[in-house]
């Protein structure tokens, strides 16, 4: 009965919420409330058979249920439910209940009795399984309320116990998902039993690590991970269990085992395990460790992998466990290691194995102590000796990062596996090729390559693969090395590299400069022979033009920015060198101080102190001139525009100096830009004259309003990093825009269809405004929008000519908004490389065939490349042609960074004499795109710009591309 | 208790000529039928006369497996189903009897036709005997009769190559052929489920060796290729038609495709092309690499390897030249050796194992000056290297395929004595379980000790769970009564009633009785009612009955009680009970000895 009166207070309890809150909508529901469920009830009633029943349960589950009808078609469902005697239509009902009661809105307290009725009236496991499920997906759904909690529980405790798997698994999962975290602290809370559902639920759970059914044992050890990540500490008995299981016959029960194996031995790490058969003790983290790596040459690849991948994140191991696992040949048993480690190392030495290496080596020489050497692996040895060399290219991925991991963690072992990261360098599928490369790189950090080492790296300079290269070009600028030979190969090995492949040439320099800054005292013996000079003689002097030789001059001038001394050697054209090097490839030569040279200090010297100091002073000074621009009250002030011109200047040099604020100073300056365009916009005289009058004249003010458009556009999707509270004042520049646009088109088209159109419009545009940004709405005080939406009310109701007069006046008065910034703000950019628009050779072609142009291109700080960025070729014609590069062509060298390499194909009517095009990067932003907070803004109403896309924002500078189509030859 | 028997015929204690007997269950089986490499004798192929003196095989066998197309382990398999006799099914996987035949034709070739020899296989033989090959699935059970099942599991080592779990009602033994654990460039990694066989017959070839990791030799070898071509020299590498051939032709076309290389690569035809087809065509058989990318493209469609001419060593600049055959002893790579030979810019590399006597050998033991026919000597200038692309699987492979199998007992063959011995060890100290190692003839027996199935009675059964409660818990052994009947082959549990029904026996009752002395100054009735009272009080859950025939039931158990003649103080208590309540009636007597308490009304 209480249950009964509960389920009522429940129902109106919904009622009274839901009526205020849709108002609208709620007409249709109650329309449908009864049709829903009695439909079915007919349906289930008319059903002669339980296959027809079936049927019209499918048909009904695929169509949505409001959240009112829930439970009256649950009753229905539950009356034929018990009249039912057809095992596969109780379970289509099961199903339905559990889909039934995750209807948005719906709270399924009130059918969690009946759920738990049927489930002792039931027969069929299937059916019972089912069943549990439906109160999982209950139990979920109602994450407040302990009492249904403790209830399931209980529910699961007595099926336990049941013959089917399919049961017992429902039920540990029911364990998992909501066995209690703590033991209840009322225990008159209600239900029979709460001593029962107070029991340790992971002792309960780990009996179940014995089941005969391996399906219920991954059960049970899922559900007991589950508990640990819904933050229940497990105890550490379990580990003995979880390991035994490890050596189960089955591989998702090994696998679970060693999730569940490295949890624990991240939760205890420092405790201690006896190891059986020896009165010795080891951490748990490194017993733990040494199982694990074990399981990586398990028979299941799937196994592999997690094992694999486990490894990596076990940072705390012993440091000569962790060395282990690169170790093959080592096979003394793990355990008596510490005590018999120097005899092991004696054996190892005395070659008892042969490597294959040398021919015969593996002749039976004198009998060895056998005793001594254990043949298996036991514990972590050459785990990743195993993993590296795996048949799957998943676990040997897995290895690699696994290997970073640890590595980065733990320079000697980055020492160790160096190694073997090489020799992954040379593995047979790609991706794990360039995984390698990439870690290396990572812990690069830590180690110095030997020459024989740098040798097998710089072998792969000459792969045909040119993402490859570059990610050994991208290890080269972060490595060390240790002698001038090795500085002397690899500039060697990549001046072949240029010379194979000579559009690696921005790579290959900028590799060098790295190479000549980190090591300037390896450079310094061997800059006479890399600029062969002579002491007595003079040498010719070198063809400028010539990338192998700049390649040289690179790596020499980057060393003598930290050698003082290495000027003194160059000779008389290296200087003049230098100068034009500086002007043309100032990225990748530094300023050096050069005796008896005047410097010119402009932008070095800043980019010189440029430390954190100036950063943070630049920063003030942002701040100071945004400070300084919201003192302006409203925009009829006097001198406003004045100082809104001033800070816009100010704010674009400060982006020139500080490329940290870069973004941050444009995106203040284009905003600004735009307020003083609406400034310019509401000064000019033509407001003062009559209508008829102005005709012609607003054509700036049009043109304004167009370009402040533009502007909001690139400032909404140019930038990353931007807050809702930013986006919002970008739509209320956009909003003014818009109102001015209204005011003009008022003025000078005299229509009123039209403009009763456009008003109407205006409106819809100021209560998306207000519905998208009801949360920032308190910021926008005093502003236009307040005003508006003050105005709302009587906006809807009157004529279009008051409506423009009020939003005039408004757009008079309003303030100028203060705009705060955002933590990191970054514009977007691209660089085109390739073509560099240099050439004056035009590219030639049939007429009416293609050509393919190359296009090399970085991109920084953009969010989803593959979709937003298309490449614009402009005809001299004025034809324009938009392509969309294949998403594969999108690389991502390194964060907030893509690469674009990528092939335009070029075709046009013959000309008569060669003439250029322009290429360049389009940013798109269509209407889809502009959803970002759900919102879709229809463009339709503007015009498009002049040379812009529509949609899109040009994001590089233009290339020109000289190309001639020749006619066809007859 | 029943037994496994396993006799070599070859490749006990020994490498080449594969053939193993095994008997289980009544079954016996041929395991590989080799020919050794190093005799042309009569030692040539395993002494079948071991299995009958004179007649055909064919009773004494059950079937013959192949676990793959190499020699010595297929090569004596025309001479014996042709020559010796033999009718019954010949197993092997689908890439090995492809070619299995082309291998063997060859061998017939350079035999009959080279060497001359008469009284050897024909082409027809080998047509006649693959006709009674029956082709096996990887994974897939294949029942040989009633009782014998085998199961291929896939093994690495070349394409095709498969070990076989044979099965005999509840006894079982997997052979491995040949296998790798370590893959390759174009096979992958052998691997067998947890079948825990009775015995694992493996290989041992490298029984005392761990292999470098094989990306180490890679890249060891492809370094030297290239530095050799980069100096403008010529490479040799001599290699056997099939298996690592292919291999290190995929590795340096792959090499030569990544690194933009154009020196042209050759190979030596004859038989390869051939064989190259089928490689084409049993894409599954391979590694994950080549699986996955053969539709875009087939790697064993080679683009830098073309076909070698006679004529191309003496043409200039840089090469690489694959060459039969492997050992340098005689044929285009002995020629082209020669040819190279002068040249320190030039290089040969062995890939593999070369038998004692061959210039293989002699040079990789540093020898600089060979003596050729006819007293020329010849100057040794050029590289030499030795790698090692043996696709056997090393000690810690060997040791790993145990992991997976679990087996009950091991036994190697295909391996040196000394080498085995060590492993031997090895393997009894890690495992604990019993290593064999018979040489050819001996036999190794192992008692097995087979499960018995007995079929239960449902009825059986569910009375029981009706009796227990609880549900059986799988780690405690429960007791319960049931009387077992073995009939035809077959055996039984069922309720003694079933038992008793089926054999059309009569069912005696067995009945204890047992007087007790009790003295009780009481009459005989009442001593009774105050015996039943007391039972009652302490007898609690049992049904007790006071029947007015002047007895108590207690259970089944009848009480009586009269009074003695002399002395009607002294009672005797009659107790009977029947057998099944043995329990219970002890428990009584021994209660009702002790005298009623004097409290009782």
């Amino acid at each position: 009965m209480a249950a009964h009166l509960k389920k009522r207070v429940y129902e109106e309890f919904s009622k009274v919420v839901q009526v205020p809150h849709e108002e609208a909508p709620a007409k249709k529901l109650r329309l449908s409330k009864p049709s829903k469920s009695a439909a079915l009830h007919v349906d289930l009633c008319k059903a002669s058979s339980s296959t027809d029943a079936l049927q019209y349960l499918l048909t009904f589950s695929r169509k949505p249920v409001e959240a009112e009808s829930v439970e009256g078609v649950v009753r229905i469902l539950l009356e034929h439910y018990y009249k039912e005697t057809d095992n596969s239509v109780r379970l289509k009902i099961a199903s339905l209940l559990g889909l039934l009661s995750k209807t948005p809105g719906f709270t399924p307290d009130c059918i969690v009795d009946d759920a738990i009725n049927t489930l002792g009236s039931e027969k069929s496991h299937q059916v019972l399984a089912q069943l549990l499920d439906t109160l999982l997906v209950i139990g979920s759904q109602l994450p407040e309320s302990p009492a249904v909690r403790l209830r399931l529980i209980e529910v699961a405790y007595k099926n336990l116990s049941d013959s089917s798997f399919g049961v017992r698994t429902k039920c540990l999962q029911l364990l998992g998902c909501l066995g209690l975290l703590e033991a209840p602290l009322g225990k008159d809370s209600d239900g029979p039993g709460p001593s029962l559902a107070v029991r340790d639920v992971q002792s309960i759970i780990s009996d179940y690590f014995g089941d005969q059914d391996p399906r219920v044992r991954t059960a049970a050890l899922k559900a007991m991970l589950h508990l640990h990540e819904r933050g229940m500490k497990i105890h550490q008995i379990i580990y003995d269990q979880a390991c035994r299981l490890l050596s189960d016959d089955y591989e998702q029960v090994r696998s679970a085992a060693v999730q569940m194996v490295w949890v624990l031995s991240q939760l205890y790490p420092e405790s201690i395990v006896p190891i059986p058969s020896s009165n010795e003790e080891i951490r748990l983290v490194d017993d733990a460790f040494g199982k694990i790596s074990h399981m990586v040459s398990d028979g299941s690849w799937m196994v592999r992998v997690q094992a694999a991948k486990t490894l990596g994140s076990m940072l705390q191991v012993s440091p000569h466990f962790l060395e282990q696992t690169l170790d093959k040949k080592l096979m003394s048993d793990l355990r008596r290691k510490r005590t018999a480690h120097e005899r092991a190392k004696e054996l190892f030495a005395s070659g008892e194995f042969s490597s294959g290496r040398k021919w015969a080596d593996d002749a039976p020489k004198e009998k060895l102590d056998t005793n001594t050497v254990n043949l298996i692996a036991s514990g972590a040895c050459g785990a990743f000796v195993h993993g590296l060399e795996d048949e799957m290219f998943e676990v040997r991925i897995a290895a690699v990062e696994a290997l970073c991991q640890l590595a980065r963690a733990s320079p000697s072992f980055a020492e160790k596996c160096l190694d073997f990261l090489v020799d992954m360098f040379n593995d047979e599928i790609e991706e794990v090729r360039l995984q390698s490369i990439h870690v290396l790189r990572q812990i690069s950090t830590h180690i110095t390559l030997r020459e024989d080492q740098l040798d097998t790296v710089l072998a792969v300079l000459e792969d045909s693969s040119r993402d490859i290269r570059e990610a050994l070009h991208e290890l080269l600028c972060f490595t060390n090395v240790s002698t001038k030979e090795c500085i002397q190969l690899a500039l060697l090995e990549l001046l072949k590299n240029l010379n194979k492949y000579p559009t690696d040439r921005n790579s290959v320099w900028k590799c060098l400069k790295f190479l000549g800054s980190r090591h300037p005292t390896l450079v310094l013996p061997l800059v006479p022979e890399l600029l062969s000079t002579h002491p007595y003689f003079d040498t010719p002097e070198p063809d400028m033009d010539d990338p192998a030789y700049i390649a040289v001059l690179v790596l020499v001038f980057n060393a003598a920015t930290s050698c003082p001394t290495m000027p003194a050697l160059f000779s008389d054209h290296t200087f003049r060198h230098y100068a034009y090097l500086r002007d043309s490839l100032s990225h990748l030569v530094p300023p050096l101080r050069l005796p008896g040279r005047k410097q010119v200090y402009g932008l070095d010297s800043v980019d010189c102190g440029s430390g954190s100091s100036s950063v943070e002073s630049a920063q003030l000074f942002l701040q100071q001139s945004l400070n300084r621009v919201s003192t302006i009250q409203n925009l009829e002030a006097a001198g406003a525009p004045e100082l809104l011109d001033l800070t816009i200047r100010d704010l674009q040099r400060l982006g020139e100096l500080q490329t940290e604020l870069a973004g941050a100073a444009d995106f203040c300056a284009t905003f600004l830009r735009c307020q003083l365009l609406l400034l310019k916009a509401l000064q000019e005289k033509l407001w003062n004259i009559s209508v008829p009058l102005i005709l012609k004249q607003n054509v700036t003010a049009t043109a304004a309003a167009q370009q402040i458009l533009d502007e909001s556009y690139k400032l909404e999707f140019l930038y990353s990093g931007l807050e809702n509270r930013q986006l919002a004042t970008i739509h209320h520049v956009r909003l003014q825009a818009k109102a001015l646009q209204l005011i003009l088109r008022a003025r000078t088209r005299p229509g009123l269809d039209s403009l009763i159109s456009s008003c109407e419009k205006f409106l819809q545009d100021i209560e998306s405004f207000q519905r998208l940004f009801l949360t920032e709405l308190p910021h926008l005080q005093d502003s236009f929008v307040e005003k508006l939406l003050e105005l709302l009310p009587r906006l809807s109701s009157c004529k279009p000519v008051e409506v423009v007069k009020i939003l005039q006046t408004t757009l008079r008065q309003s303030g100028l908004l203060q705009l705060r910034l955002p933590e990191q703000i970054h514009r977007a950019t691209a660089t085109i490389i390739e073509p560099t628009g240099e050439s004056d050779n035009p590219l030639r072609f049939t007429s009416g065939l293609v050509v393919a142009l190359d296009i090399d291109a970085t991109l920084e700080h953009i969010q989803d490349p593959q979709n937003s960025v298309k490449v614009q070729v402009l005809y001299p014609d004025g034809q324009s042609h938009v392509i969309h590069p294949k998403p594969a062509d999108f690389r991502k060298p390194g964060p907030d960074r893509h690469r674009l390499i990528t092939q335009v194909y070029l075709s046009h009517t013959a000309w008569t004499e060669p003439s250029q095009i322009e290429v360049r990067l389009l940013l798109a932003y269509s209407s889809s795109c502009s959803s970002r907070l759900g919102w879709t803004d229809a463009m339709d109403g503007l015009p498009p710009a002049e040379g812009a896309v529509e949609g899109t924002i040009p994001f590089s500078k233009p290339v020109k591309v000289f190309i001639m189509p020749k006619p066809a030859r007859r | 208790m029943p037994e496994i028997n396993v006799t070599p015929l070859g490749a006990g204690q020994d490498v080449g000529r594969s053939c193993i007997l095994v008997s289980i269950g009544g079954k016996n089986i041929m395991l590989d039928c080799g020919m050794h490499m190093g005799y042309n004798d009569d030692r040539r192929f395993p002494d079948f006369s071991y299995i009958t003196q004179n007649g055909r095989l064919t009773d004494f066998l059950d079937c013959v497996i192949i676990s793959h197309f190499h020699l010595d382990h297929c090569g004596a398999l025309p001479y014996m189903s042709e020559m010796v006799g033999y009718d019954g099914p010949i197993y092997m996987t689908h890439p090995t009897k492809a070619i299995c035949p082309i291998l063997l034709e060859d061998f017939r070739k350079i035999t009959v036709d080279k060497k001359g020899e008469t009284n050897f296989f024909t082409s027809q033989m080998i047509k006649d005997c693959m006709k009674k090959v029956v082709p096996l699935n990887l994974h897939q059970t294949v029942q040989v009769d009633d009782e014998l099942e085998i199961k291929a599991y896939y093994a690495g080592h070349v394409l095709g190559a498969a070990m076989v779990h044979i099965k005999v009602g509840s006894e079982s033994v997997v052979y491995t052929g040949d296998y790798n654990m370590t893959p390759d460039r174009h096979l992958g990694a052998a691997w067998i489920d947890k079948c825990r066989p009775d015995i694992l017959i493996s290989e041992s070839t490298y029984a005392t060796t761990i292999r470098d990791s094989k990306r180490c030799r890679e890249r060891d070898f492809l370094k030297k290729v290239h530095e050799s071509i980069e100096r403008g020299g010529k490479v040799l590498i001599p290699v056997f038609a099939l298996g690592r051939a292919q291999e290190l032709c995929i590795l340096l076309e792959t090499f030569w495709e990544r690194m933009n290389l154009k020196a042209p690569i050759y190979f030596s035809t004859g038989l390869t092309e051939k064989a190259n087809h089928y490689y084409k065509l049993f894409i599954t058989w391979t590694n994950q690499k080549i699986r996955k990318t053969f539709v875009q493209r087939n790697m064993f469609e080679f683009k830098h390897i073309k076909a070698f001419d006679r004529s191309y060593a003496d043409n200039p600049g840089p090469m690489v030249v694959f060459a039969t055959p492997g050992m340098l002893h005689a044929g285009q790579s002995l020629q082209i050796f020669k040819k190279w030979a002068g040249n320190e810019k030039n290089m040969v590399i062995m890939p593999g194992y070369c038998v004692q006597g061959t210039i293989g050998h002699k040079i990789l033991n540093g020898q600089r000056k060979l003596e050729m026919e006819g007293r020329a000597t010849l100057d040794v200038k050029l590289q030499v290297e030795y790698m090692s692309f043996s696709a056997h699987a090393d000690a810690k492979g060997i040791m790993q395929l145990i992991r997976m199998a679990e087996p009950r007992n091991m036994l190697l063959v295909h391996g040196e004595a000394v080498k085995m011995e060590f492993l031997k060890g090895k393997i009894e100290q890690e495992f604990s379980i019993d290593c064999y190692m018979p040489a050819n003839g001996e036999t190794a027996t192992i008692t097995t000790n087979p499960s018995v199935p007995v079929d239960i009675s449902l009825s059986l059964l569910k009375r029981e769970m009706a009796l227990g409660g609880s549900l059986p818990d799988p780690k405690k052994p429960r007791t319960m009564h049931g009387t077992l009947i073995m009939k035809e082959n077959s055996l039984k549990l069922v309720s003694s009633e079933q038992a008793l029904k089926e054999l059309g026996l009569n069912e005696h009752q067995l009945r204890f009785t047992c007087r007790v002395q009790l003295q009780d100054p009481h009459s005989d009735p009442d001593t009774l009612h105050r015996i039943y009272t007391h039972l009652k009080s302490v007898l609690k859950g049992y049904t007790i009955q006071h029947l007015p025939d002047g007895t108590v039931m207690v259970e089944s158990i009848v009480i009586k009680v009269s009074s003695s003649a002399e002395d009607s103080n002294a009672k005797v208590l009659l107790l009977s009970w029947s057998y099944q309540d043995e329990d219970l009636g002890s428990f009584l007597s021994t209660l009702l000895k002790k005298g009623l308490p004097s409290g009782l009304c």
